[in-house]
């Protein structure tokens, strides 16, 4: 009976070896789910797509467009059912959870030495989790200010460079300098103030979070922390230089308040650029200026757009292979001009399209070497502290609703008792 | 005389300003699509576009497949409308007319069933499809929706029966008409406003779904209407404003229409099934 039994095992994984994957059965279909979405990116992808088809006729790639809104649980649920898609376009923020919840491949020995050494170690670490590569960083923006140019003349500002940024004392003066009867220096959407805050945070040295010895995250803010969120806190509520109003708004809703001379400026993401192009009105004249810089320079936290291959795939290393083409640096720059954002490889970064002075490029490429991981993205329990105790704690303090000791009381003792449950 | 034309005059203008308030949102996508890019960003946006265009619905339906998700989403929306009020209708006459514990159970597990939010059921649903081979096809979305809308629709016809006299039925088994001629020719004609209104709310219910239809269709040719208007939505809140208005606002008209034919059954319905009890 056990031979048998024995017998009949040994054929299943015969079986199994048989109808397993093969080249010989004919071409492999790899799914690439994309998040691409404004026209230019979506057609430069569907043409490297295709480009690939053409020149690697024994892997097909399948495009499939995917989209920004809850594309979190829609992969989390077509990975707990077993079908995503073998190629996943994410940005770093949201591959913690799958990376340690075992859905991503460690592409570690599978991306090839060009593509490892092509971009920088910093950008690596954005998708590196446990000392695993769950996704190749590819496109990333810094936030800038986008300002009215006349507005900045007519003040006789000094306008601030990548090289002789303002200091953000110097920015508040500048914003208080552009204020009058209805009229502010800055708007701040701050619909997100938490990745907002934090990420600029890193150019004044704050980190917020904080490693122990025994590897437990702990919040700690720091004077460093505190000089961002000051600075707008004392903006909105003492200087008046910047509206309460957008403090709940997307960075969108603040460009018809820039083309209309109500704001100045408005600290947005680089690829926001595009609305601004394609919206300003006839005459108006506007630039992008870098974010100000603090005890760190112009050092400010991202989070980049990345790609995955996911474990399931039954073939990673084509899957690998296909992200190698994908992000040449030929093409990394096609991907990031379609999207007005910058590509993360830094041969790509050398590109002249990217050092033109129209629409601002220059500034924000310029700004490239100085991204860092945003802070936190990769700590347990992170997304209950930034919904749950951050985010309606940064709101009322920036809304003058409480001061900064109570700030800082509620983002370190409720947020370590968060974080504390996620670390046990 | 006066006083009433006055009062008349009152109700038309609260009328109107509720129609207004109630249209806003559909007036305002309208304006939106029509306008070019350039009066989007218009710190003073106006009601009537300054430079009118067409070029947002040109540009909607030049980067996404639109009419061919409107299709897919009317298909499913059609079935499952149809599928539902197949399965409603006859339960919700037998929980209606049989009153034993065994409908009062129905009837609270019809309740509780609302409460479950469908975060917490899409991952067993996805497993069960996909055991059923129905992931990735409308057939399966159809499936779900149905199970979805079903509790609701239920629960609105159960009301419908009830308001059926039963003594209706009564006489006309009296006059000698089995239980198949009752329901056909008695009871169905007095519950077709209910239907017609059931199956109103299951198709927008479908026509509108994104969640479902977004995790269960993974081909691009499959999707509905509402996976593809989220394509001119992109990270952080950005979107390419014009052609999403001119998209959003042409997925809206179908369920207008629909409601449009459907509103003069219900209405006429409700008339027919005035009767004295």
């Amino acid at each position: 009976m056990r031979t048998r039994a024995t017998a009949l095992v040994v054929l299943l994984l015969l079986l199994a070896g048989c109808t397993a994957p093969d080249h010989r059965d004919g071409p492999v279909t790899l799914r690439f789910q994309s998040l691409a979405w404004q026209q230019e990116s979506v057609t430069a992808t569907k043409d490297l797509v295709k480009e690939w088809n053409t020149t690697h006729p024994d892997v097909k790639i399948e495009y499939v467009q995917g989209s920004w809104d809850s594309v979190h649980d829609q992969l989390l649920t077509a990975f707990e059912g077993g079908e995503a898609p073998d190629i996943i376009h994410d940005a770093s923020d949201d591959l913690a959870d799958f990376a340690h919840g075992g859905y991503l491949a460690d592409l570690t020995a599978l991306l090839p030495a060009r593509l490892k050494a092509g971009i920088p170690r910093g950008t690596w670490d954005t998708a590196t989790f446990d000392n695993r590569v769950y996704g190749v960083p590819f496109l990333q923006e810094p936030r800038v200010l986008i300002a009215d140019s006349a507005r900045l003349r007519a003040a006789k500002v000094r306008i601030p460079t990548p090289e002789h940024p303002w200091s953000w004392p110097e920015f508040r003066e500048v914003t208080r300098a552009l204020s009058g009867p209805g009229r502010y220096g800055v708007a701040w959407p701050l619909k997100e103030p938490v990745s907002a805050t934090l990420n600029l945070s890193l150019s004044a040295g704050g980190h917020l979070f904080h490693r122990g010895a025994d590897g437990k995250v702990t919040v700690r803010f720091t004077e460093a922390d505190a000089v961002v969120p000051r600075t707008i806190h004392d903006q909105v509520t003492v200087d008046h230089s910047a509206p309460s109003a957008t403090l709940g708004s997307g960075g969108s809703d603040t460009l018809p308040g820039l083309f209309g001379g109500r704001y100045a400026m408005v600290p947005l993401g680089f690829s926001y650029r595009q609305q601004v192009a394609q919206q300003a009105p006839e005459g108006f004249r506007w630039q992008v200026l870098p974010a100000p810089a603090g005890a760190d320079g112009l050092t400010q936290g991202v989070s980049p757009q990345t790609l995955s291959v996911s474990a399931d795939c039954p073939h990673k290393e084509e899957a690998a292979r296909f992200l190698d083409f994908l992000l040449r640096p030929r093409n990394m720059v096609r991907l990031a001009l379609g999207d007005w954002m910058l590509p993360t490889g830094t041969e790509a970064l050398k590109d002249p399209a990217l050092h033109t002075a129209e629409d601002g490029w220059a500034t924000g490429t310029a700004l490239a070497g100085r991204l860092r991981p945003a802070p936190a993205q990769s700590v347990r329990g992170y997304a209950e502290w930034k919904d749950n105790v951050a985010t309606p704690a940064y709101q009322e303090y920036y809304s003058g609703a409480i001061g900064l000791t109570e700030l800082r009381e509620r983002l370190e003792k409720d947020g370590n008792l968060v974080l504390a449950r996620y670390q046990r | 005389m006066r006083a009433r034309r006055t009062a008349r005059a009152g109700q038309y203008a609260a009328l109107l300003g509720y129609l207004l308030f109630l249209a806003f949102p559909l007036l305002w996508l309208l304006s939106t699509a029509l306008k070019p890019p350039r009066e989007l960003g218009s710190l003073h946006p106006t009601w009537i576009p300054r430079h009118p265009t067409l070029a947002n619905v040109r540009e909607a339906f030049a980067e996404q497949p639109l009419a061919h998700a409107a299709l897919n989403s009317l298909l499913v929306a059609l079935a499952t409308a149809v599928v539902a009020v197949l399965i409603a209708t006859p339960a919700a006459y037998a929980l209606a007319r049989r009153r034993t514990r065994l409908t009062r159970a129905a009837t609270g597990w019809v309740v509780v069933s609302q409460a479950f939010p469908f975060v917490l059921v899409i991952i067993p649903l996805f497993l069960v499809l996909k055991n059923l081979r129905l992931i990735d096809s409308l057939a399966g979305l159809v499936l779900v929706y149905t199970v979805w809308a079903l509790p609701f629709a239920l629960w609105m016809l159960t009301g419908h029966v009830r308001s059926v006299p039963a003594e209706l039925e009564e006489a006309a088994a009296v006059d000698g008409a089995g239980r198949l001629r009752t329901l056909v020719s008695v009871t169905a004609p007095l519950l077709a406003p209910g239907i017609a209104a059931t199956a109103l709310f299951a198709f927008v219910t479908a026509w509108n779904e994104f969640f479902f239809a977004l995790v269960l269709l993974k081909s691009p040719g499959k999707q509905t209407l509402p996976v593809v208007l989220t394509h001119f939505i992109g990270a952080e809140g950005m979107a390419d404003l014009g052609p999403l208005a001119a998209a959003a606002f042409l997925a809206t008209l179908p369920s207008v229409a629909v409601f449009a034919l459907v509103q003069r059954r219900i209405t006429s319905g409700l008339l027919a099934g005035a009767v004295k009890s």
